[in-house]
Order: structure tokens, then C-alpha cells, then sequence
């Protein structure tokens, strides 16, 4: 089988996990920016981010056969601090023109706050500004639905957005319904503990449809799986779905989404 | 999917869920000490469960879900699955 792992953290994953990913079939991986478990020190910390999502990783994933693309941004976590935020916003226009950069992502929100709403804002200008593709976080567990709801309203009100570019991801059997009806993206998460399982997820798909939407495993630096993708997989050929179904959902439509930017190719 | 084949794939492993849950709550109840929100909101998602409506995963999902919609001024604490 083939598929995209669209949302990973490699930055912390060891190397055995590019070359499962490679041997399971990942023909892609992109990742977003994200917190790093803990508060980084200033926007230097950032700097140094960036130029390892820009260059030394893709060059980690390039021995295992395997392109990288990275997002940009400040997440929700961080963008509390709005001094800190917009120092880092202000240095993102330089690592857009990197060749692996695909959009600005992923933004949103964490815990629902006027100070993430407000960099929230700024990231989606700076992306409609840009002509980015963008990658929105929403909050975790009992933060979700409002969250997603909050994020939803700001992107319809901003008309330069077409929401055939935005993928709004982490999306459950609560938020699902509201992401594709509003006609953007979803993204769907396969977690151990806190999101969704591969059970879970293809249920989602059979009763909403898959035509706009992604699975990843977001691995990140907690309990996450980097083959969360391709075991959903062997669960739907388990359910007696195709060969074809199967790659249309993990190879061909983050293909799709991602294509938009001319710099993803495979 | 046919009914029994849902059966076949996935019942022993519901099931084993299930008793996973009792056991909680049978722990929960052993142990000393007031409950709080999350115990109470955890009670009110297994009423989902017994529901004859469709959509129960929806259900309990918003049952843990802040259903407020105001922004807050300050970030408070991470999130911890009830609200
Ligand atoms: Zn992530």
C-alpha cells in the first residue's frame, strides 16, 4: 500500500520511525509546528525551529527515501505571550520561500483564550496575504467543540479564505459535521488515549463520506504511533473496503489538499 | 457491514470496554474522598450509552464538552476531559 503521512512530528521521533513509515509504504510526511512540550526560552528558540523543519529534517527523512514538508507558525500554547507572538510571526515571511514550506499551520486554538484568538488572527491574514495554504489545530478534550466552533465563525468571516485551502484537523464525531458542512477540510487524528481510534475513524467516514478529508497519526513527543495510518488501513480491509477506497483516503486525498501548494510534489 | 459481522469484528473487544468501565466506576466508588465534575460528567455520558438514539459517540463527546461560547480572558489549566 502507499499513503501520506500528513500531520508528524519528526523533530520528536527517533530515526527507526522514518524507516517504519517508509518500510509500511509512506510515500510523504508534512509537519506542523507545533509546542515543543515546554515554553521555548524567546523567538530565537523559534528561529532555530524553523531552520530545523526547513532543513536539517527533510534532510533526516531524505535517507529513507521519504520528502519532507514542513508548516509554519506560532501554536495557540505559546501565542498566550503576544509580544513573543508577533516576534515570531514577523521572521515566518523569510522561511516561506524555503522549497519544503507548504503553508502556515498549525494555528488555532488551545484553550480558547482572547490572546490565541487575537494571533489566531493575525496567522490567517498573514496566510490570505501570502496566498498560504493553512493547517488549524483545535483544542483537546472538552475544549474541542467550542474551539472548533470559535475557529470556524473567524475563517467565515474572512472573505479572502477559500475554504478548499484550509485543513482544520483533530476533528471527532462532535466538530466533524460542523468542518465539512462549513466546506473546508477535516483532518482526524488516530491517537491512543485522547482523539480517535482507527474504529472510530472510518465510522466517521462511512457515515459523513471521505471526500474532504485526511487521516494522520500526529506523532508527536507523547504516547502517538507513527503507523496509526497505515493499521487504519488494515481495519478497513478488515471491513471489506477496497484497495481503491483505501488509497483514494490516505494517498490520494492528502494528495489532493496538499498539491494546491506547486512546491508538494511526489 | 452486515449486523453479525460487526459482531465478529468488534464484540469481544466492546465488551471488554464495557467491563473496563465498571470496574472504573466500582473503583471509583471503593476509593475514599469526594467525587468531582468529572465523576459526575462521567455518569452523565453512560446514560448515552443505554439511549436507543443514533449518534451516542456524539452525544458523549459533548456531554464532556464546554458548551460555552465566550473567550476566556486567561488559559487556566490544561484540559482534563469534563467540563
Ligand atoms: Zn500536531
Amino acid at each position: 500500500m502507499r499513503y501520506i503521512e500528513p500531520h508528524a512530528h519528526m523533530v520528536s521521533r527517533v530515526t527507526d520511525d522514518y524507516a517504519a513509515m517508509a518500510t509500511a509504504g509512506c510515500q510523504a510526511v508534512c509537519e506542523p509546528a507545533f509546542w515543543a512540550g515546554f515554553d521555548r526560552g524567546g523567538a530565537q528558540g523559534f528561529h532555530d525551529y524553523f531552520r530545523q523543519l526547513t532543513d536539517y529534517e527533510p534532510k533526516r527523512a531524505a535517507k529513507f527515501g521519504l520528502p519532507h514538508y514542513a508548516w509554519l507558525c506560532i501554536n495557540p500554547k505559546e501565542a498566550e505571550d503576544m509580544k513573543l507572538a508577533d516576534e515570531v510571526l514577523a521572521m515566518i515571511p523569510e522561511f516561506l520561500e524555503e522549497s519544503n514550506v507548504l503553508g502556515i499551520g498549525e494555528i488555532g486554538l488551545n484553550k480558547n483564550t482572547r490572546n490565541e484568538m487575537a494571533v489566531l488572527e493575525k496567522h490567517v491574514d498573514l496566510a490570505a496575504r501570502h496566498g498560504q495554504l493553512i493547517l488549524v489545530h483545535t483544542p483537546h478534550l472538552e475544549d474541542k467543540f467550542k474551539g472548533t466552533r470559535l475557529i470556524l465563525d473567524l475563517l467565515a468571516a474572512d472573505g479572502r479564505l477559500d475554504p478548499g485551502r484550509v485543513i482544520i484537523d483533530h476533528a471527532e464525531e462532535h466538530t466533524l459535521p460542523l468542518i465539512l458542512e462549513a466546506g473546508f477540510w477535516a483532518g482526524i487524528t488516530l491517537y491512543p488515549e485522547s482523539k480517535c481510534t482507527p474504529a472510530r475513524a472510518i465510522d466517521m467516514l462511512e457515515v459523513h463520506g471521505q471526500e474532504r478529508v485526511w487521516l494522520n497519526s500526529a506523532c508527536d513527543w507523547g504516547r502517538s504511533d507513527p503507523l496509526a495510518v497505515p493499521r487504519t488501513a488494515l481495519e478497513m480491509r478488515k471491513r471489506g473496503h477496497s484497495p481503491e477506497v483505501i488509497d483514494r483516503l490516505l494517498f490520494e486525498n492528502p494528495k489532493r489538499f496538499l498539491a494546491q501548494c506547486p512546491k508538494f510534489h511526489l | 457491514m452486515r449486523r453479525d459481522q460487526v459482531l465478529d469484528h468488534y464484540f469481544l473487544e466492546a465488551r471488554s470496554k464495557l467491563i473496563d468501565l465498571a470496574a472504573f466506576l466500582d473503583r471509583l466508588e471503593r476509593a475514599d474522598g469526594e467525587e468531582d465534575f468529572r465523576a459526575a460528567a462521567f455518569r452523565r455520558a453512560c446514560e448515552e450509552l443505554l439511549s436507543a438514539q443514533p449518534e451516542r459517540a456524539k452525544r458523549i463527546l459533548l456531554a464532556f464538552s464546554d458548551l460555552s461560547t465566550e473567550l476566556a480572558k486567561a488559559p487556566g489549566g490544561p484540559a482534563c476531559g469534563a467540563s
